[in-house]
């Protein structure tokens, strides 16, 4: 009995109907550790973009070690360094909050990449053109730049949403009950692993596959030539 | 504890991580190059195959597979009277490789689809046999191609075979872990374990570029 559900272990088709409500508690657990580490990343990896992109060296530099840091260390450890050194300096988060923090940081420095190149990939003529029109430089980036690199940063971004998802189950280390924690402790207790464990992967399977085909949607459904932000 | 207590246990970890690194990279460029020409082939078996564990491998979390090829699939093997017991490291090897061959796969086939149709055509005028064109026309020239993805997944690799720990193989972060539960210095261990990671990384991409100029000879036009 899990989450006040119980299984009924007479025979394997039983015991999957039976569980499948406790995994689905877990996946929507999943669900929102992406969504939450999904933001977190797109947000921290912006600043990483803009660090990146300033003029000054004592700026882009530190920023640029920083995210070749954080893309190439485990996430796992970063986790556990999260997990264990920030109450030490007095921060004390719940589990599923330092998980979500350690997704969101280690994807920053993915997308802080996916912003620049879909920065640079609008062409220099567009920034001529808005210098010859005068415009200011705030409103060449929000009003030019902005508007025709999104369309291009969405099936990328889309990309990171998958992997962050993926990357989810380990948060069970520090005890964050998600889909595959709940399926390892249903097979403690059961000693049947193969059920929960093969349930989880189909489940998985179908989440990356319903995201996938969502990113595809957007990507269809955004206009090429970029978005009106008026 | 002094910090300098720490290395010892750490770079013994740190060994145990490198090998895994190189036997899952080796075994993973194995099976990306497999199922990658098998997604082109033209038998329907092969390429149903392929396309089927491309998909099944990229679909789901690595961390899952590894614990369905430790813990689940000695219960599938009893339950069919094979004994299908696998040690930490056959179990830590085989879902590294075949996660990273997954992925590897879909570079593989998009290098080989990014060689120019004319050096197809150019190899059906000189009576070049499929298997001829395979491996002296379109692999040559695709490899090349393949080097900075390929580096790509080399380091993502090497930073998956930290979640080994957690079937108990005694890698940089399980001795980390470890490391903390006696002594409770977490600021240290992890910072001395984050900055190990980034040096072999530092490393293996180096190692990558190497390799990169090495194959950079077999593009086309370049002597």
């Amino acid at each position: 009995m899990l989450f006040g559900i119980a299984w009924d272990t007479s025979s394997g088709w039983a015991f999957a109907v039976s569980i499948l409500p406790i995994l689905l508690i877990g996946m929507w657990v999943t669900i929102q550790a992406t969504v939450l580490g999904f933001f977190i990343a797109l947000a921290v990896g912006l600043v990483w973009a803009a660090l990146k992109a300033a003029p000054l060296k004592i700026i882009s530099w530190p920023a640029a070690v920083v995210t070749e840091f954080l893309r190439d260390t485990p996430l796992l450890i970063q986790l556990f360094f999260l997990y264990y050194v920030l109450p030490e300096f007095g921060i004390t988060l719940p589990a599923f909050m330092t998980g979500a923090l350690a997704l969101g940081l280690q994807y920053s420095a993915y997308t802080s990449e996916v912003y620049r190149a879909g920065i640079e990939a609008v062409a220099k003529g567009q920034h001529e053109a808005a210098r010859a029109l005068n415009l200011s430089g705030g409103r060449t980036f929000t009003h030019i730049i902005l508007p025709q690199a999104i369309p291009r940063i969405v099936p990328a971004m889309g990309n990171y949403l998958v992997s962050i998802m993926k990357d989810v189950p380990l948060l069970s280390v520090v005890t964050v009950l998600e889909m595959l924690n709940v399926a390892r402790i249903i097979g403690d207790r059961t000693f049947n692993y193969l059920v929960p464990l093969s349930m989880v992967g189909a489940l998985y399977l179908i989440m990356t596959l319903v995201a996938s085909a969502g990113v595809r949607l957007l990507d269809n459904w955004l206009p090429k030539q970029g978005i009106p932000l008026k | 504890m002094d910090w300098t207590q720490y290395l010892t246990p750490l770079t013994l970890g740190a060994w145990v991580t490198i090998e895994l690194t190189i036997y899952s990279t080796v075994f993973g460029a194995l099976l990306a190059f497999a199922a990658g020409i098998g997604k082109l082939a033209h038998n329907p078996l092969i390429r149903a195959i392929s396309i089927g564990y491309i998909e099944i491998f990229r679909g789901t979390s690595l961390l899952v597979q590894l614990f369905w090829l430790y813990f689940a699939l000695p219960v599938a093997g009893q339950a069919i009277g094979i004994d299908l017991r696998l040690p930490p490291v056959a179990a830590g090897v085989l879902a590294l490789s075949l996660n990273i061959g997954a992925y590897g796969a879909e570079v593989v086939r998009g290098a080989i689809q990014s060689v120019s149709k004319d050096q197809y055509e150019a190899a059906r005028a000189l009576n070049f046999t499929p298997r001829k064109t395979l491996w002296r026309v379109a692999l040559p020239q695709a490899i090349p191609e393949m080097m900075p993805p390929f580096g790509n997944l080399a380091i993502q690799n090497l930073k998956d075979t930290a979640l080994v720990s957690l079937i108990s193989l005694s890698d940089l972060a399980f001795r980390a872990e470890q490391l903390r539960n006696f002594t409770q210095d977490s600021t240290t261990i992890y910072t001395l374990a984050l900055l190990m990671y980034f040096g072999l990384a530092l490393i293996l991409t180096a190692m990558m570029k190497l390799l990169e100029r090495f194959v950079g000879r077999w593009r086309a036009g370049a002597r």
